[in-house]
């Protein structure tokens, strides 16, 4: 009773193949599978991804010249044999640099999103599967946090508190959860009336139980997919602290540090703002397609758009 | 209908008044006092500077002090620009954002709605795939990058146009525009086609085609009123974001505006600045979270009804 059987199972009609269908284990993420290796541009952005974060993972090892080395004498260069993509003012590789700065990008994404995965998951499965009064106080809070500009708020945490990583998760995470807790909510509500959940409870099983084997795997699939949109915009807010200067700072970097500095000197190096620019883009869109693609197959909502 | 606009209103109320409680004791709470860093500045001077910003009394009384002053629209002074108070930069900064929020708005509005209509009027041909996949590329490519890029190209190689300031020279105002409304452009060329879709396999789009409509009166009578409510329910946390992008767009094209305000004040730690652009920014995204909302159950006939019912 852990999973329920696929729709595709059910329309191909007559019990038997029901049955076989349910002995092969065609079960919604093998369907969800099947539709998204048919989805290409999704193909293409979970592939890169992957390539992306095997790069990031061996950066330290794989990296062509070590993070702090300079070369004065250099300076800033356009592409050539020895820097594929160039150097900075400080004689610095800028293939080296964009491989470091997205490790610190994508964990920031990462890193962020599952801060607001955890309290968000967390939140509404409690809220929506205790319901009555617990689940409207717990939602209003939801609703009261909804409404207040955290965009503003981040930047205030950054100026007063200091520009420190650890915070910069923390305070993403935390603007993030809210809509997943939504999500999780009314997947959760719609899930405790199911027969097996029922079944589950007159079995005599805890509640928490309950929540952690039978209603969280059964509502990951919004779950996944908005996860996998979260991420880009994650990286997308921790780039635009660091363009203004309120996100990562020297001697760490990230892609929208190498940005602000590529446009402080786009005149004379334009290398230096295109490569990072491109490295964030290419990132977001692989991530985007990834989770537009995952949504159409896990069939989160009814229409695409 | 007014009972759910008095409903959402008395909810804005404690959102606002969390904003700035919440900033108030935030920006306190940073270490170090604003005068701290002034390289000469004597004992008494000091004294007699927090005793003008009320610094010297006790927090509590700092805040119902602070609560008085704002119930008057008094923002207080500016710790970084003595004899300049934080009402008069704002109001300076504001116009300036205001025309900036508009035009970009504009050009998010009418690219995006005719983009997102034409693509759901023929979907999955090249009219709906060419416009999508921009569309894609305007919400992957930050306003921060798009900026610096499109100055490299129109200011800088082809000197086309001006790549900085405000009202200055002709032409000046169309980059920082264009820039702060392509993501938005973007949400709303996707948001307008799936709306558009959804609406246009209605019984009600059948029944209109039926009795003999062109396909013009169809669109535009009856697909747009309901494809539409998904935009205007987008407008609200759009302009959120449309202040927040000023303050990367007018850091950019050195506009003098409210985001960049907000960003200098960030950098000098000029509190009251910070605090009271905080508590009017936030106001006004409030607001209009609360107006886009309204208007977005007005265009609902369903939403409408379950409102009149008293929910």
């Amino acid at each position: 009773m852990s999973e329920p059987v696929s729709l595709s199972a059910q329309s191909t009609g007559g019990a038997v193949d029901v049955l076989a269908h349910a002995e092969q284990g065609s079960s919604l993420w093998q369907d969800a599978w099947i539709r998204l290796r048919k989805n290409h541009l999704a193909v293409v952005g979970g592939v890169l991804l992957i390539v992306l974060i095997v790069v990031a993972l061996l950066t330290p090892w794989i990296a062509p010249y070590s993070y702090d080395a300079q070369n004065l004498d250099l300076g800033a260069t356009p592409p050539s044999a020895a820097h594929w993509l160039g150097t900075d003012v400080f004689g610095r590789d800028l293939l080296t640099q964009v491989m470091y700065g997205g490790r610190v990008s994508l964990a920031v994404g990462f890193i962020a999103t599952a801060v607001a995965l955890l309290i968000g998951v967390t939140w509404g499965a409690v809220a929506g599967y205790i319901g009555g009064r617990t689940d409207a106080i717990m939602m209003r809070i939801v609703d009261i946090l909804y409404a207040l500009p955290f965009m503003i708020f981040i930047v205030l945490l950054m100026v007063v508190f200091g520009r420190n990583v650890l915070l910069l998760f923390l305070a993403i995470g935390a603007v993030e959860w809210l809509t997943m807790a939504r999500i999780m909510r009314s997947q959760v509500q719609s899930l405790r009336q199911q027969e097996f959940v029922e079944a589950a409870i007159s079995l005599g099983l805890s509640r928490a139980a309950i929540i952690r084997r039978h209603v969280i795997p059964n509502a990951l699939g919004p779950v996944i997919v908005y996860t996998t949109l979260t991420i880009p915009s994650v990286m997308l807010l921790e780039a635009f602290l660091s363009f203004l200067g309120l996100g990562i700072q020297p001697p760490q970097t990230s892609w929208g540090l190498l940005i602000s500095y590529g446009a402080e000197t786009m005149e004379e190096y334009p290398w230096l703002l295109i490569f990072p620019g491109l490295a964030l883009t290419i990132t977001l869109f692989s991530l985007n397609f990834l989770g537009d693609g995952l949504r159409d197959a896990l069939d989160v909502r009814g229409s695409k758009d | 209908m007014l009972r759910f606009i008095a409903t959402r209103l008395l909810q804005a109320i404690p959102v606002i008044f969390i904003v700035i409680t919440a900033t108030f004791f935030l920006v306190r709470a940073a270490p170090g006092g604003p005068f701290d860093d002034e390289k000469v500045v004597l004992p008494e001077v000091k004294r007699a500077l927090e005793a003008q910003y009320k610094l010297d009394l006790p927090l509590h009384e700092q805040y119902f002090a602070y609560l008085g002053d704002l119930a008057q629209g008094d923002l207080g002074p500016s710790f970084k620009y003595p004899g300049r108070s934080v009402n008069e930069i704002l109001y300076s900064g504001l116009p300036v954002t205001a025309e900036l929020g508009l035009y970009a708005l504009l050009i998010a509005l009418v690219v995006g709605v005719f983009a997102g209509v034409s693509a759901a009027l023929k979907p999955n041909t090249r009219q709906d795939y060419i416009p999508m996949s921009l569309a894609m590329i305007g919400i992957c490519m930050p306003s921060f990058l798009l900026g610096p890029l499109l100055v490299l190209v129109f200011g800088i190689y082809l000197e086309w146009l001006p790549i900085s300031g405000w009202g200055a020279i002709p032409g000046d105002k169309l980059l920082p525009s264009i820039t702060l409304g392509a993501a938005y452009a973007a949400y709303i060329a996707r948001l307008s086609r799936a709306g558009m879709l959804e609406v246009l396999s209605q019984d009600y789009i059948r029944t209109a085609r039926a009795k003999g409509l062109s396909e013009w009166a169809v669109v535009t009578k009856h697909g747009l009123r309901g494809g539409l409510i998904p935009v205007i329910a987008f407008l609200g946390p759009a302009f959120a974001g449309l202040l927040a992008g000023s303050f990367v767009v007018e850091t950019i094209f050195q506009i003098p505006g409210l985001g960049r305000f907000y960003v200098q004040a960030a950098f000098n730690r000029d509190y009251t600045m910070i605090l009271g652009t905080t508590v009017f920014l936030s106001t006004l995204i409030v607001l209009f979270n609360l107006l886009s909302d309204v208007t977005a159950a007005w265009l609902n006939p369903r939403l409408r009804s379950q409102f009149k019912g008293g929910s």
